[in-house]
């Protein structure tokens, strides 16, 4: 793939310099960020961790992505694979658990929280579900005016947050914590309230109504037994929720667990606490394939509790009734030419595994049974609303959706992203504007530099390991199913990690005119990312450089031509943003800029051009 | 300038040599010069060489003098032995070491102010001699220690960065070392590394005295209008011979070149050097016509470069002096001294 714009000049083209104005350019260079669903401003809020400033850091996380206690503890992290440590180094920065720390270290921040406008601007939008998409549309429509109201069925605010995640991973005084932050706003809630019917919801004249409903539908196992045998058999999701309101208190000693995501994970671990003194999770693809986060896999393994791959569940076994283990086939992947796998018997016979009790934990669906089908408002063929992907309304203008019930189960980052997205769009809406026409983000690079050799960063690159998170002991937390199994880092365990952060915002700015060509910046870069050479072709380019540019993922900096005709190309894959470029540039042509991005949110006014 | 040490981590895809090595390897401790010094390029180009030699660290002495030239040997071969040497007598303290122990490869550091100034009389020796030895003169024309005084390489007519022309003539280095007879000379630019690199390559295969004039601007005192050892004055003037390639033993040749384009020299140890040909009536092997050839450009202002002299059958100091094979440093009291019975053996034989 070729990310940059080439130009052709006789017959040789070459790269086009690249214009770091555009937001988007250096946004990619912080790969943290831009892999956030909701853009959270990771490197920002690190660095305010290591000085101890917890609140700041809280702030900054509570605008992006709304409950930071809640996601530093079972967020899904896409930023942890994509954070440039992991290629530099064996693992990345531990995002994810310092966001929890500044949740857990900082001070009162009630009054730091914006307040509702006294006077209301009229509109009233409803929001069907109170959870992280619902909330998060409350959040930024109640801070500009709007009245909003939450329906839930349940008795408290935070839909799958409080009932399918186990509080061993998430107590309760977290999500009661975060979520009482947006409804003290001034958002008025109806809990223990089924919403019935869309179509008597759009009679009572709302001005929007945002659909927040999740994907609550665990899907089924649909295999010889399963009538029969249905008293020893529970769907993952529903069982969990069971678990989490308390009406679930045990569970027999031999339980299997079907599936291989994180919901499944949540089971086994659960069951583990409840009583399963032999439990085991069985998944029809291989251990790297299966759906579930690799450190929920490990958390698993370290409770004991094995995952075998690569068996389809064929039969639940029972004797009237009375379940006797589940009967499955061995089978082998086979991938044809396009890359698709099929799973082929190994033509071993079948293996009985015994069991008292089955977990179903093999994905979740959409369901929107409380949605009429004559209202206007479209599905598609798999039974998904039609929306548009960006502004996320439905085809009746008025109704957007959000999260799990929009685009189909994701997590819980997506689902803030996605309520902040749909704020946006009904605030347009409400105001008569087009929806397409959305807010740029809030850009700002500003320079470092503080001395010769100082910068209002701290550029010494950390070669600490990753800080493994403490826990408590497991015959401890394998008793108490409300127990929280981690600590969280200590002040001191969260400063070493967040020095471990490369401040992947602080840029490496580059100004050709000052440029003298005399290789300093070349010759000290410890992992060799900047070259100067005569322009070509992108993939030319790249195999020329210093070190060859293999990710093409990873865009090339490329400068207008220097005095002796060649570019300066810097390769941003690899760069520590160790700022010694710019300590050994004699001219100051390399400086060391932070670029901040916060992304719009409802309210915001698109600006005039 | 830079007080951190360069980080460890390094790209996963960092290249290794035969001998597991990385660039970083060859590395030093953190420059203290100026930034943007010409002389970091010159210890870049020297970590570059060594790695693609495949040099062990530990088979390499380098000794300089006093100096910011001097200086860097700290900030390349972080693993090799080194001997920051008084002012200019580097050449005889590393003949020293050479005669010692003829089994590390020797590499000599200097600068203008040493090597053409106080230090021009052991230059001019270790070079007749014939020490076996790589010597990189890191030439900025200026005392950048003493806040930029004219050296005696300056040209006559350029101007210090307060603007006071320099009358004196200047001592062209690779002049002397070819009348003296350096086996190797070449004259290369700190901001041209592709040619510098092989030049330092060649040299360090070379057996005889190799000697590399390496303009090195100095940023902080030389690199200004009027000055002839700055960046653009370089660049605009530098007119070189030829293209150094080193190609050795285990390498494959796979490049084609037209015929009279390339000059092929077979070195002592087996390594080749091609000489790609940029000015076709250059000849390296021609000692006399290599001298004519820098005063001519010279006159004209221009900065010749590139190899410009080499002789692959020179002969070294040790040869000159018929020493054992052996390292005088591993040879044993016994051996040294036989005894006075030997000593009698051998008065009866003059006798």
């Amino acid at each position: 793939m070729l990310l940059m714009q080439q130009t052709v000049t006789g017959d040789r083209a070459h790269v086009k310099p690249t214009n770091i104005g555009a937001p988007d350019y250096f946004h990619k260079v912080v790969d943290c960020q831009w892999a956030c669903p909701a853009h959270t401003p990771v490197p920002e809020y690190i660095r305010l961790i290591a000085a101890g400033h917890y609140s700041d850091a809280y702030m900054i996380n509570w605008r992006s992505n709304v409950f930071p206690g809640i996601l530093g503890r079972v967020c899904d992290r896409p930023c942890e694979p994509a954070c440039r440590r992991g290629r530099v180094d064996k693992e990345p920065v531990a995002i994810c658990r310092l966001k929890r720390v500044c949740a857990d270290l900082k001070d009162d921040i009630q009054d730091r929280l914006p307040r509702a406008p006294e006077k209301k601007n009229g509109k009233r939008i409803a929001c069907v579900g109170a959870g992280p998409a619902s909330l998060t549309v409350a959040r930024d429509l109640v801070s500009i005016g709007y009245q909003v109201t939450v329906f839930d069925s349940g008795a408290a605010p935070g839909g799958m947050m409080r009932s399918q995640i186990p509080k061993f991973r998430l107590p309760d005084s977290v999500i009661d914590e975060e979520c009482s932050y947006i409804i003290n706003l001034g958002v008025e809630t109806h809990y223990n309230h089924w919403v019935n019917s869309l179509s008597e919801v759009l009679a009572e004249g709302w001005d929007a109504v945002f659909v927040g409903t999740g994907a609550p539908r665990g899907r089924d196992a649909e295999i010889p037994g399963r009538k029969e045998a249905a008293a020893h058999i529970q769907i993952g999701i529903d069982w969990l929720a069971n678990v989490a309101f308390g009406h679930t208190t045990s569970i027999s000693k031999r339980v299997i667990v079907l599936g291989g995501g994180n919901t499944a994970m949540d089971c086994c671990r659960s069951a583990r606490r409840l009583g399963g003194e032999d439990v085991k999770v069985v998944v029809r693809s291989g251990f790297e394939e299966m759906k579930a986060s690799p450190w929920e896999k490990e958390e698993a393994i370290h409770e004991g509790i094995p995952i075998l791959n690569m068996l389809v569940p064929k039969e639940f076994v029972h004797d009237n009734g009375k379940l006797k283990g589940v009967l499955f086939e061995k089978v082998r992947a086979e991938y044809d030419a396009k890359g698709r796998r099929s799973l082929i018997p190994t033509g071993e016979p079948d293996e009985l595994m015994e069991c008292d009790e089955v977990l179903v934990a093999i994905g979740q669906e959409n369901a929107f049974p409380w949605i009429e089908k004559d209202i206007g408002l479209e599905f598609d063929k798999w039974g998904m609303p039609v929306l548009d992907p960006e502004t996320l309304q439905s085809t009746l203008p008025k109704v957007f959706f959000g999260g799990d019930a929009a685009l189909g189960p994701k997590n819980i980052i997506t689902a803030a992203a996605q309520g902040h997205a749909a704020a946006i769009s009904i605030d347009l809406f409400c105001r008569g504007k087009k929806l397409q026409e959305r807010p740029p983000p809030m850009v700002n690079l500003v320079s470092q530099k503080m001395g010769i050799h100082e910068w209002s960063y701290d550029n010494q690159v950390s070669e600490e390991e990753r800080k493994k998170v403490p826990v408590k002991a497991l015959e401890k937390t394998l008793k108490d199913i409300k127990l929280e199994l981690e600590l969280g880092f200590d002040p001191f365990m969260a400063c070493a990690e967040a020095e471990r952060c490369l401040n992947c915002d602080i840029e490496t700015v580059f100004t050709v005119k000052t440029c003298i060509e005399c290789d300093a910046c070349v010759d000290i870069c410890p992992t060799e990312c900047i070259t100067f050479t005569r322009n070509g072709e992108e993939d030319d380019l790249r195999g020329r450089l210093k070190a060859p540019a293999k990710n093409a993922d990873q865009a090339l900096y490329v400068s207008d031509a220097l005095k002796t005709g060649r570019v300066m190309v810097k390769d941003e894959n690899i760069c520590l943003h160790c700022g010694m470029c710019a300590e050994r540039c004699p001219t100051g042509a390399w400086d060391m800029q932070k670029f901040f991005l916060q992304c719009a949110e409802a309210g915001t006014e698109v600006r005039k051009t | 300038m830079t007080y951190l040490a360069k980080p460890k981590l390094l790209r996963a895809d960092a290249p290794r040599n035969t001998l597991g090595y990385t660039r970083r390897d060859y590395e030093g401790a953190i420059s203290t010069l100026c930034a943007g010094c010409g002389h970091d390029s010159i210890s870049a180009a020297v970590v570059q060489a060594c790695f693609d030699l495949d040099i062990e660290p530990h088979k390499v002495a380098k000794l300089s003098g006093i100096g910011c030239s001097s200086k860097t040997p700290d900030y390349f071969l972080g693993a090799s032995h080194g001997f920051n040497t008084t002012h200019g007598r580097m050449p005889s303290v590393l003949t020293g070491a050479a005669l010692a122990n003829r089994d590390l490869i020797y590499m000599g550091v200097s600068g203008d102010g040493d090597s053409a100034s106080i230090g021009i009389g052991q230059f001019a020796h270790a070079m007749r001699r014939g020490v076996n030895m790589t010597y990189i003169v890191e030439n900025n024309g200026v005392y950048g220690l003493t806040k930029g005084q004219f050296s005696a390489t300056a040209d006559k007519g350029s101007k210090s960065k307060r603007g006071v022309v320099n009358n004196d003539t200047p001592i062209d280095l690779v002049a002397l070392a070819l009348q003296l007879g350096a086996s190797y000379v070449a004259r290369s630019f700190s901001g041209d590394k592709e040619q510098l690199i092989p030049l330092i390559k060649g040299a360090l295969r070379h057996r005889g005295p190799a000697f590399i004039d390496v303009i090195s601007p100095c940023v902080t005192f030389n690199n200004h209008a009027g000055s002839t050892k700055s960046y653009d004055y370089v660049r605009e003037h530098n007119d070189a011979v030829n293209r150094l390639d080193v190609i050795l033993p285990r390498d494959q040749i796979n490049t084609s070149y037209a015929p009279g384009e390339l000059r092929r020299i077979v070195q002592h140890d087996g390594s080749i050097l091609h000489l790609r040909k940029l000015d076709t009536d250059y000849d390296p092997s021609d000692r006399v016509g290599a001298m004519n050839h820098l005063q001519e450009r010279h006159a004209l202002g221009e900065i010749v470069t590139g190899l410009l002299y080499v002789d692959s059958s020179a002969e070294e100091l040790h040869r000159h002096l018929n020493t054992v094979e052996k390292p005088l440093n591993q040879l044993g009291d016994a051996y040294l001294c036989p005894g006075s019975k030997a000593l009698e053996a051998l008065n009866a034989a003059l006798r």
